[in-house]
C-alpha cells in the first residue's frame, strides 16, 4: 500500500533463475494507527475519570458557647420542599410571609442576591446569612442546586438546618409537601 | 539540454522506531488506568459550579441511591484492618480468604450479618446479589462502626485524617441523606466532600 516499487526490475539475461529475494519490511502503518488510537484512548479516559467533588462544612453541633446573637433579619431562611419547589423568608419564621419560588436564575438567585444586597445595606455592610432547611420531601439534588445558587451569588455564611414542624406547616399550605 | 531527472525516492518510512514509542505508551497508559468502578445502583450525581478535583487515595466514600446506603474505602491495607476492627466489634471473625476478597471490593452494601455469606459467594454469584445496604438505622447503625473504623485504621496506617466523600443519587430524597451526613457529624466529621460533576455558572 504505502510502498512503491523503486527498484530496476530488469531482466536477467540467460542463466539461472534466481527465486527473488522478498523484503523483510512490514507495513506497520496499520499497527501504528491502532496503537496510537489506543494511546489516545487511555490518555482520554484516565483524565477524565478524576471525580469531581464539592466541599461541605458543617457547623459544629457540640460547641453550642461559642455561637454569636446575629440579628434575625440578617437571616434569610430557605425552605426546601416537594415538587422542585422551594420557599423563603425573611427573619423570624410567621413574620414574614414566605415566598414560594422556583430554583434557578429567576428564582432562588434572584431572591438571594436582592435579599443580600438589602440586607448589606440596612445592616452597614454584614452579610446575610442563610439557613437552608430541606424538608423530608425534598431530593438531594434540590439541596445540590441550592447550595449551588449560594455559591454563585457569593454567600459565604450558610448553613444547612433541620426542619422545625411549623415551617412544614407552611410547606403544606403552599401545597409543596 | 538534458532534463534534470529528479531521482524517485521511496515513500516509505521507517516505522519501526514510531511504533516501539507507541505500543511504549500504551503499555504505560494501559497499566496507570484506572477504570471507572461500577455503582451497585445506579447513581446520576448532581452538578455543581465550583467543584475541587477528589484526590485518588486517601478517600472513603458513601454512596447512596434507592435508599440504601453503601461503603468503601480506598486501600488494600485500610480495608482489611477495617474490616478486622468492626468483626470484633460484631463478634465475628473473618477468614484470611474473606479479607483477601473484602480488601478488593470498592465498595459493599451488606449488613455485617450476612458479610461472610457474600464474601464466600463466587463472583458470579457477587454481581447478580442484591446488596441490601448498610443499615443506618438507630437500632443497629453500622455505618457509624464502619466509617470510625475506617477513619482510625487512616490514622493508624497512614497518620492522615480521612477524607469522606459522599455520592448520592440526585433523586434520593432528604432523610437519607440528612441521616448520613448526621451520622457524620455524630463522629465529628463536620467537613466532608459531596460528589458532583462540574457545570458552567450561567
Amino acid at each position: 500500500m504505502a510502498e512503491l516499487d523503486t527498484s530496476g526490475g530488469g531482466k536477467h539475461k540467460g542463466g539461472k533463475v534466481r527465486s527473488k529475494k522478498s523484503s523483510t519490511r512490514v507495513d506497520m502503518t496499520a499497527m501504528v494507527d491502532l496503537a496510537f488510537l489506543l494511546i489516545t484512548f487511555f490518555i482520554l479516559s484516565t483524565t477524565l475519570n478524576k471525580p469531581k467533588a464539592m466541599d461541605m462544612a458543617m457547623p459544629d453541633k457540640d460547641e453550642q458557647n461559642t455561637q454569636l446573637p446575629v440579628a434575625a433579619s440578617r437571616t434569610m431562611t430557605v425552605l426546601l420542599g416537594s415538587k422542585d419547589k422551594l420557599e423563603w423568608y425573611m427573619g423570624e419564621p410567621g413574620k414574614s410571609a414566605p415566598t414560594v419560588d422556583n430554583y434557578g436564575k429567576e428564582g432562588l438567585r434572584k431572591a438571594l442576591i436582592e435579599n443580600s444586597d438589602k440586607v448589606k445595606s440596612t445592616h452597614g455592610g454584614q452579610p446575610m446569612i442563610v439557613l437552608i432547611k430541606p424538608s423530608d420531601k425534598s431530593n438531594y439534588a434540590n439541596l445540590v442546586a441550592a447550595l449551588d445558587e449560594l455559591n454563585i451569588a457569593n454567600i459565604d455564611i450558610h448553613a444547612i438546618v433541620d426542619i422545625t414542624p411549623v415551617e412544614i406547616a407552611d410547606l403544606k399550605k403552599n401545597g409543596i409537601y | 539540454m538534458p532534463r534534470v531527472k529528479i531521482a524517485r525516492k521511496s515513500t516509505v518510512t521507517d516505522m519501526t522506531a514510531m511504533c516501539d514509542v507507541a505500543f511504549l505508551l500504551l503499555t504505560f497508559f494501559i497499566m496507570t488506568a484506572k477504570f471507572k468502578q461500577e455503582d451497585p445502583v445506579p447513581v446520576a450525581i448532581p452538578a455543581y459550579s465550583k467543584t475541587v478535583v477528589l484526590p485518588e487515595d486517601n478517600i472513603a466514600t458513601i454512596t447512596i441511591g434507592k435508599d440504601k446506603v453503601f461503603f468503601g474505602v480506598e486501600g488494600v491495607n485500610i480495608r482489611k484492618m477495617t474490616l478486622e476492627e468492626v468483626g470484633k466489634l460484631y463478634n465475628t471473625t473473618f477468614t484470611p480468604t474473606e479479607t483477601q476478597v473484602f480488601s478488593t471490593l470498592p465498595t459493599f452494601g451488606v449488613p455485617i450479618s450476612e458479610l461472610k455469606a457474600y464474601l464466600g459467594m463466587d463472583p458470579e454469584q457477587m454481581k447478580k446479589y442484591t446488596q441490601p445496604g448498610i443499615p443506618i438505622d438507630s437500632v443497629s447503625n453500622q455505618l457509624y462502626n464502619w466509617i470510625h473504623k475506617a477513619r482510625e485504621a487512616d490514622k493508624a496506617l497512614n497518620n492522615k485524617a480521612l477524607r469522606i466523600t459522599i455520592k448520592c443519587d440526585s433523586k434520593e430524597e432528604y432523610p437519607t441523606v440528612g441521616r448520613v451526613i448526621a451520622i457524620l457529624q455524630k463522629q465529628k466529621v463536620n467537613k466532608f466532600s459531596l460528589i458532583t460533576t462540574t457545570k458552567a455558572a450561567n
